[in-house]
């Protein structure tokens, strides 16, 4: 017996000539939560499909409970007590919540036909462990993100789990869940199971871990006591860099015209009895839980929805916003929070992505593309958002995630706007992506531009807006300056009712 | 011209394919193959597909498959049909009604396409089901227009079609319009560009301020204008039109488009790589008629295990050029 | 009202069928001539084949798939059994497992191909469907054909007749229905009932996580392409003895009815949903709109074009509904 679940030592892996992991160590104690950070590309993802035996390692020793294993299968990972929930959770919509718990357990034993009874027995099984009350029939597309983590977590633990597995967790969840999914994680940990967390959030680090990993280019960089942690190590430690948050200072000019103000606006089901004004160089934050009607409010503004009645003024002018057209006309540009689904053409080129607002008005005759004039701009625009690329004509898919929203925030910044919206901008951009493009957005900014930033990250609207509002039910509870608040006042604003 | 083909690796690829069968084909069937009458027959037959295959294309670059073409092209020949029969009672039409027919076709094309980007877009019903009912709809709206026969007396229109100017048949001479406009505004127009990102991202297209209704009727009209066209060449060749005539065209459709480097999933591809596509079947299929032994049904088996072909070659080369991409 | 009797209300399965009474009674009421007898039979007869097919469409649609070749699959080893085995047996079995096996063939190439390499099926589908078009026409130079007597004697067999007292008109209900029942069964069987069923329903919600719940995915997909192919070779050289003589292109555009029946009755085309009653229930208004034209007094010509305007206005129902749902906006608002 050992007192590790898990020692990797010097784990290599390779891809054609790409090194994923470069000797890379990773130990967990049993029973404890481990931390493990990095941005992407990192090599994350390659030791859990190592650990769970999807990857036979190129090098390096792995043990578990005490145990070598040279060479791996994933049923011999799972019978060592290993079990991966992944972020998207691997659930099955279609199906009931019974079987969606009981069909892995099922397929293991290798049935071939139905039961039901058994079904049900397995499924109550897994939910009595971490006292999850669900109703058991319900098809599993009509739950809640945190629902069906919970049963992702349930039916981990039919396998007499001993490790658990979870990469990023919290990104899809809210803050109360995110509560709940702490408190299950500490019954778990009583139960002596460890935890393999995978977070960049280092609140949730210092809030549930022990220890922590940290890998960069696949090599280690950091390991200890997460209590030994700041802010800036664990930056460097992820970017090699040391970075700086300066903070936004605005200052209002008396008297000077509003760009932005919303008036008594409504939207049935959306938001209610609206009222904002957003200054020149003014960067606001707007917080609140999922479903508190603050997206559908910006992409009211933006003409995604048509706002029931309600006035809004543009540099002191009454505009009628409709469209998404009328929005863009208006200089009202929106950077939605899902940026593969929603904000970028992945498979076309990242010159059309940039230039797309501009091809009609640039167009010739016949509507024939300028193109010249197209891909003078777009160099441009690379230039100025140090965008790293080959070449503008590669598709968009060959760009990191960070990159990809600056090509977003490109596409907006070529047309002249009044407003530009950012919803939840740095989901799923690295850290050192993420500090590029406050510090862009803050410059933009002072250089006269006005920005809404919607966001859960309390931290992050405190440290780059200058002013928040926060927004529960669809209405507008708390406004303030950000120097006047605090995360703990604002979170609490938030879920008050 | 260099720097085109190194951009387009795939029409590199297709022209290359083609130049292999032109040279096969000329050095085993020379004197047949290489005679005028060969390609004055193909470039009669060609146009009728061709002009399908395009507009099949259209579909697919907006994410959609539109399995009427072949119906709308039949529905668009048999109101021609109808109409120039009857503006000419003593069965000797004048150029009017042949006008007046031709007008007649295209309108009831662009009507049943816009019924189709209607249904995909507005409604939402995805395009294989929206297509599969219209597909019937119109097969039914011919049979009943026709009363389940053909319908006859069209010759003076046969006549326009199979004409030639300075050897070249009319129906290629219409493929050829055809095709350069559709080339044009796919490759160089922004309502082209616009159907090929929202082909790839309806949302995203959304979000960035287009009309997704409105491209996608406007896409649809242009395939049913197509499908009309298709329908007067036909009715032209055949001096009758039927509601069910060329039903395998829209196998052979989907399989020119795929074939020529349109991908299925939206969004990727251009048209000049369906017309050398087209220009490639039509070469193979008047090749294989030159043996006697080859029955048409061949053909068939061809097609069908060549779109496998292309499938599986797409699928080797693309993994080969994301391997090169990754190393880079 | 309890939750069971809204989830019912709330099904497709009960629109469908709403439908399918209302249409019943409306032709009963114009004719007089619905619910007698042999026009039942001749329904079920209709039925039979089309619906026999929607099992394997079915399980393909549930995966995510959909297959386009089995008509011409059920045409191909069709009309080769019935041509070449007519003087090697008696007994009508080994035609159906040499018209088995045929379609076995095709249907593996089908799923390995879109198995292994993900391809659209739809396209995939054509593909095999022309190339077994192509084999039966240019290889085996199909043509009408007179059917031999052992199959004759399958298609005569019948478990009763059912004779109109007004207009005399008497229809048979064929055996062949009881194949039919059995294949139904073995559907909603292979589908509820194991663990290679609720394997289907896993791979057309998500194919990654079926992968990683340890799902033979590669595997099951083989299996549904291969069984539809199969059931395509039995269910053809049913349909050649119950329409007594070969037809080779009989079966043409059936896929298209298939299809349809299964969207129509509640099948998601995107995967994941679906059930044997829904396949039925769809086919079953297919099957009444068709045969019912005469008896409204509407020329057959129109046909089409009704069963046209059924899959527009049933596919568009759910699609209205669906897009609803996707623009409905749901911030509970404080009451004022």
């Amino acid at each position: 017996m050992s007192d590790y679940i898990i020692r990797a030592k010097g784990i290599k892996k390779y891809f054609g000539g790409v090194k994923a992991l470069d000797g890379v160590d990773l130990e967990i104690k049993k029973g404890e939560v481990h931390c493990l950070a990095g941005e992407n590309g990192c090599g994350k993802s390659t030791i859990i499909n190592v650990i769970s035996g999807f990857y036979t390692p190129d090098g390096g020793e792995l043990e578990i409970d005490g145990v070598s294993y040279p060479k791996m299968t994933p049923q011999q990972s799972i019978a060592a007590g290993i079990q991966v929930i992944y972020q998207d959770l691997s659930v099955f919509p279609n199906l009931t919540v019974m079987e969606n718990l009981a069909l892995n357990m099922e397929l293991a034993s290798g049935r071939k036909f139905v039961s039901k009874k058994r079904f049900r027995e397995i499924a109550k099984e897994a939910v009595a462990k971490i006292n999850f009350e669900i109703d058991l029939d319900e098809k599993v597309e009509n739950l809640s993100v945190a629902d069906k983590q919970l049963i992702a977590i349930s039916r981990a633990l039919l396998n007499n789990a001993k490790l658990i597995i979870m990469d990023e967790p919290t990104t899809a969840i809210t803050k109360k869940e995110v509560r709940a999914l702490f408190s299950v994680i500490r019954d778990l940990q009583k139960q002596n199971i460890a935890i393999l967390f995978v977070s960049h959030k280092l609140d949730e680090v210092f809030e549930i871990a022990e220890r922590f990993t940290i890998f960069r280019n696949g090599k280690n960089t950091g390991a200890g006591d997460a209590s030994e942690l700041t802010q800036e190590k664990f930056t460097y430690y992820m970017t090699g860099r040391e970075i700086k948050e300066t903070p936004f200072v605005y200052e209002e000019k008396p008297g000077a015209q509003k760009v932005l103000e919303i008036k008594n606006l409504n939207l049935k089901n959306g938001f209610k009895n609206v009222n904002l004004s957003l200054g020149e160089g003014e960067i606001l934050g707007i917080t609140g839980l999922l479903g508190s009607g603050r997206t559908e409010l910006v992409q009211a503004l933006f003409g995604y929805h048509k706002a029931d009645s309600g006035e809004i003024y543009i540099r002191g002018n009454k505009v009628e916003i409709n469209t998404v057209k009328d929005g863009i006309k208006n200089g009202i540009g929106y950077v939605p929070p899902e940026r593969i689904v929603e904000g970028v053409f992945l498979p076309q080129s990242i010159k059309e992505n940039i230039s797309i607002e501009k091809w009609d008005e640039w167009a010739g005759p016949l509507g024939i593309m300028n193109e010249k004039k197209i891909e003078e701009v777009v160099n441009e625009w690379v230039e100025k958002l140090r965008i790293k690329l080959h070449d503008i004509n590669d598709p968009m898919n060959t760009l990191s995630g960070g990159n990809q929203q600056k090509c977003v925030l490109a596409k907006w910044l070529i047309l002249d706007l009044n407003v530009l919206i950012l919803n939840g901008p740095t989901v799923g951009v690295d850290i050192g992506a993420k500090f590029d493009i406050y510090e862009l957005v803050k410059k933009l900014a002072a250089n006269g531009l006005s920005v809404i930033i919607i966001s859960d990250d309390i931290p992050e609207i405190l440290s780059n807006c200058n002013r928040v509002i926060v927004m529960r039910r669809g209405e507008i509870v708390k406004e303030g300056l950000t120097k006047d608040m605090d995360e703990a006042s604002l979170a609490e604003f938030a879920v008050a009712d | 011209m260099n720097k085109v083909l190194n951009k387009d690796k795939n029409l590199t690829r297709i022209l290359a394919v083609f130049l292999v069968c032109f040279v096969l084909f000329s050095i085993t069937q020379g004197k047949s193959f290489l005679s005028v009458s060969s390609f004055q027959s193909m470039g009669k037959l060609f146009p009728e597909f061709g002009l399908l295959s395009i507009g099949m294309a259209l579909a697919l670059l907006t994410g959609g498959i539109d399995l009427s073409v072949v119906y709308v092209a039949n529905l668009c020949s048999i109101m021609a049909a109808l109409t120039i029969k009857a503006m000419t009672p003593e069965g000797d039409a004048g150029i009017g009604a042949i006008l007046a027919g031709i007008l007649v076709a295209l309108i009831v094309g662009m009507i049943c396409g816009s019924l189709n980007g209607l249904l995909i877009s507005a409604v939402g019903i995805p395009a294989m089901l929206a297509t599969l009912g219209t597909q019937s709809l119109y097969n039914g709206l011919g049979v009943v227009a026709s009363k389940g026969s053909s319908v006859t007396g069209s010759k003076p229109l046969s006549s326009f079609v199979s004409m030639k100017v300075a050897g070249i048949p009319m129906a290629a001479i219409i493929f050829v319009l055809c095709a350069v406009v559709m080339i044009f505004i796919i490759s160089k127009t922004t309502l082209g560009y616009k159907i090929k990102m929202m082909g790839t991202n309806m949302k995203a297209s959304a979000f960035s301020g287009f009309n997704n209704v409105k491209l996608t009727v406007l896409n649809y009209m242009m395939i049913g204008l197509l499908s009309a066209v298709a329908g007067i060449i036909m009715l032209g060749r055949y001096s009758s039109a039927k509601a069910d005539n060329g039903s395998s065209y829209t196998m052979q459709a989907i399989m020119i488009a795929v074939m020529g480097g349109i991908d299925p999933a939206g969004g990727k591809g251009n048209i000049q790589g369906v017309c050398v596509a087209v220009l490639i079947i039509q070469m193979v299929s008047t090749w294989l008629s030159m043996y006697q032994s080859i029955s048409d049904f061949y053909k068939q088996i061809i097609w069908g295990a060549l779109l496998l072909v292309v499938l599986l070659l797409n699928f080797y080369i693309n993994k080969r050029e994301v391997a090169k991409a990754a190393k880079k | 009202m309890n939750n069971k009797t809204k989830k019912i209300l709330h099904s497709s399965e009960f629109y469908v069928g709403v439908i399918i009474v209302l249409f019943c009674l409306l032709i009963q009421m114009r004719s007089g001539q619905f619910f007698t007898g042999n026009n039942l039979v001749d329904i079920i007869r209709s039925f039979s084949i089309p619906v026999m097919f929607c099992v394997g469409e079915l399980m393909v649609l549930i995966s995510g798939g959909v297959d386009c070749s089995f008509p011409a699959i059920a045409s191909l080893s069709m009309f080769v059994v019935c041509k070449y085995m007519e003087n090697v047996t008696t007994s009508p079995l080994p035609f159906f497992l040499v018209a088995a096996l045929i379609g076995l063939v095709f249907g593996i190439l089908n799923g390995v191909i879109i198995g292994k390499y993900r391809f659209p099926a739809l396209i995939v589908t054509l593909g095999t469907s022309s190339i077994c078009w192509g084999v039966m026409q240019g290889v085996f130079q199909s043509r009408e054909y007179p059917l031999c007597p052992t199959l004759l004697a399958v298609g005569k067999a019948k478990l009763l007749t059912a004779t109109n007292a007004e207009t005399g008109l008497s229809s048979d209900l064929p055996m062949i229905t009881v194949f039919m029942v059995l294949l139904l069964l073995l559907g909603w069987f292979i589908l509820n009932k194991t663990m290679l069923g609720r394997g289907i329903y896993a791979i057309g919600g998500d194919i990654i996580a079926a992968k990683r719940a340890g799902f033979n995915v590669f595997g099951t997909t083989v299996f549904i392409y291969a069984f539809s192919g199969m059931m395509a070779g039995i269910i053809g050289v049913f349909r050649a003895c119950m329409l007594q003589a070969v037809h080779p292109n009989n079966l043409e555009g059936l896929e298209m009815t298939a299809i349809a029946a299964c969207v129509l009755g509640g099948v998601s085309i995107t995967g994941g949903k679906g059930t044997v009653l829904q396949a039925c229930l769809g086919m079953l208004l297919l099957t009444i709109v068709s045969n019912s034209l005469i008896l409204l007094g509407i020329s057959t010509h129109w046909q089409n074009v009704v069963t046209g305007l059924i899959i527009i206005a049933g596919t568009a129902a759910t699609a209205i509904q669906n897009q609803r749902n996707a623009k409905k906006l749901a911030v509970k608002l404080t009451e004022s």
